[in-house]
């Protein structure tokens, strides 16, 4: 059914909103696929952000800028990454809505979280 | 120097006129990368200049002296130090050259950087020209990358239990390396963990408690920084178990500086690295390697000497620079 036809059916402003409503939730939903990849800067034994927000479906990328090395590891058990380098990356692409709390496991002390929306 | 030496000696008075106050300590600690002697002696320790040791125990050295070295991290390459491979061959060129020989050397662990097995390689090449053939280690963090330290264990930790703790007896000494760098738990420090803890109760029972004792581990065993990791979670328990003994040496690395604090017949002492410095705590945004101009490099890496004493049943420690 086109808009065109819909006026012609002579239907009222509820279902005009409804349609928009649909429209603007389609545009959402094409955001999260679509979601700019979220970077994790490690520098000075911290994350940073520590804590970050993202949609489901969201790559998060880790960059190590120390002269150490460190590692990215759920407390969960659902991401590891391997031991990161000065300058390497780990990215986790994130499916599930949910509160990731990580660590790294060689300076327990740097922590952090994702947020999946 | 003239200069030192008096204020050193100055230094020496007061201690022995007062007694240990907190500031006297602490500037005794200022000099301790310069050359001093702890003596541990009844729970008290009395510094003397390093010169003056073996005249001040009668012109004979204990009956053994054993060296520590620490935080090789064999495989690091950026500043301030891009050839840890040389200040290494530097520290064990350095204890092979010393008029007393010691009868073998701990290394307080972070072997390597990486983990990798060619660090291995370069530092078991490096270590074959000791003079000295037995050489204890622990692991640091550095060597549990990846496998866990499978491969540390494989390597350096023949016989040892769990994840390569395990103990000695050298001339009546007890030894006893502990690893804190296995399973740590987000948001903590070292951690020793439940059955090495029960193991070293185990391993204590039943000694004299006039054993001199000397523990060592790569992260230090107090608390020195937490904001940096700088401790051992589970450390006080494992302290709870040496209290009985009368003369306790406790020998850590990890913070690539000199730190030492004296609590009852505990003497904790860290050592300096032979890679790379770090700062003081909380004196950085963070305890990356702290970067010098290359011709102080060799003043903050260094070797630690251990000379134990009969007459005291006392362990005598000091710290000499690379370039010292």
């Amino acid at each position: 059914m086109t808009r065109k036809n819909v006026w012609a059916a002579g239907l009222a402003m509820p279902v005009m909103i409804a349609l928009m409503l649909a429209a603007s939730l389609k545009v959402r939903a094409n955001d999260r696929t679509s979601a700019a990849p979220a970077a994790v800067k490690i520098d000075n034994f911290s994350f940073g952000p520590q804590t970050i927000t993202v949609p489901v479906g969201a790559t998060v990328t880790w960059t190590n800028g120390d002269d150490i090395p460190h590692t990215a590891v759920s407390t969960g058990g659902v991401f590891k990454s391997k031991v990161m380098d000065t300058d390497e990356k780990f990215s986790y692409t994130f499916t599930k809505a949910g509160t990731y709390p990580y660590y790294c496991t060689i300076h327990p002390k740097m922590t952090g979280q994702i947020v999946v929306q | 120097m003239p200069d030192k030496n008096d204020f050193i000696d100055q230094k020496l008075q007061d201690l022995n006129n007062d007694g240990v106050d907190r500031r006297g300590f602490l500037k005794c600690m200022a000099w301790a990368g310069t050359g001093l002697v702890w003596t541990m002696s009844g729970g008290i320790p009395v510094s003397q200049a390093f010169a003056k040791s073996a005249d001040q125990n009668g012109g004979k050295r204990g009956d053994f002296s054993f060296v520590q070295i620490s935080d090789s991290h064999i495989g690091f390459n950026k500043p301030a130090n891009p050839n840890v491979t040389a200040t290494l061959q530097t520290a064990i060129e350095k204890i092979n050259a010393m008029p007393h020989k010691p009868d073998f050397i701990i290394h307080t662990g972070d072997l390597s950087q990486l983990s990798k097995p060619s660090e291995f390689d370069t530092l078991d090449q490096v270590l074959k020209g000791a003079a000295a053939k037995q050489i204890f280690f622990v692991p640091g963090e550095h060597d549990m990358l990846s496998d866990n330290g499978e491969q540390f264990l494989q390597r350096y930790g023949k016989g040892t239990k769990g994840a390569g703790w395990s103990s000695f007896d050298h001339k009546g000494v007890h030894f006893v390396g502990l690893v804190n760098v296995a399973n740590l738990k987000a948001g903590g420090m070292g951690s020793l963990g439940h059955e090495q803890l029960e193991w070293l109760e185990d391993d204590l029972k039943g000694r004299s408690a006039s054993t001199p004792i000397v523990l060592f581990a790569h992260i230090p065993l107090w608390t020195i920084y937490p904001d940096w990791g700088w401790g051992t979670d589970d450390s006080e328990q494992a302290l709870s178990y040496v209290k009985r003994f009368g003369s306790v040496t406790v020998l850590n690395g990890h913070i690539h500086q000199i730190m030492q604090k004296v609590e009852g017949n505990v003497s904790f002492h860290t050592a300096m690295s032979t890679a790379f410095p770090q700062p003081a705590p909380g004196t950085a945004p963070s305890a990356g390697p702290m970067k010098v101009p290359a011709e102080q490099l060799q003043q903050v890496l260094g070797i630690t000497d251990v000379n134990y004493l009969v007459s005291g049943r006392s362990l005598a420690i000091v710290d000499s620079p690379l370039g010292g």
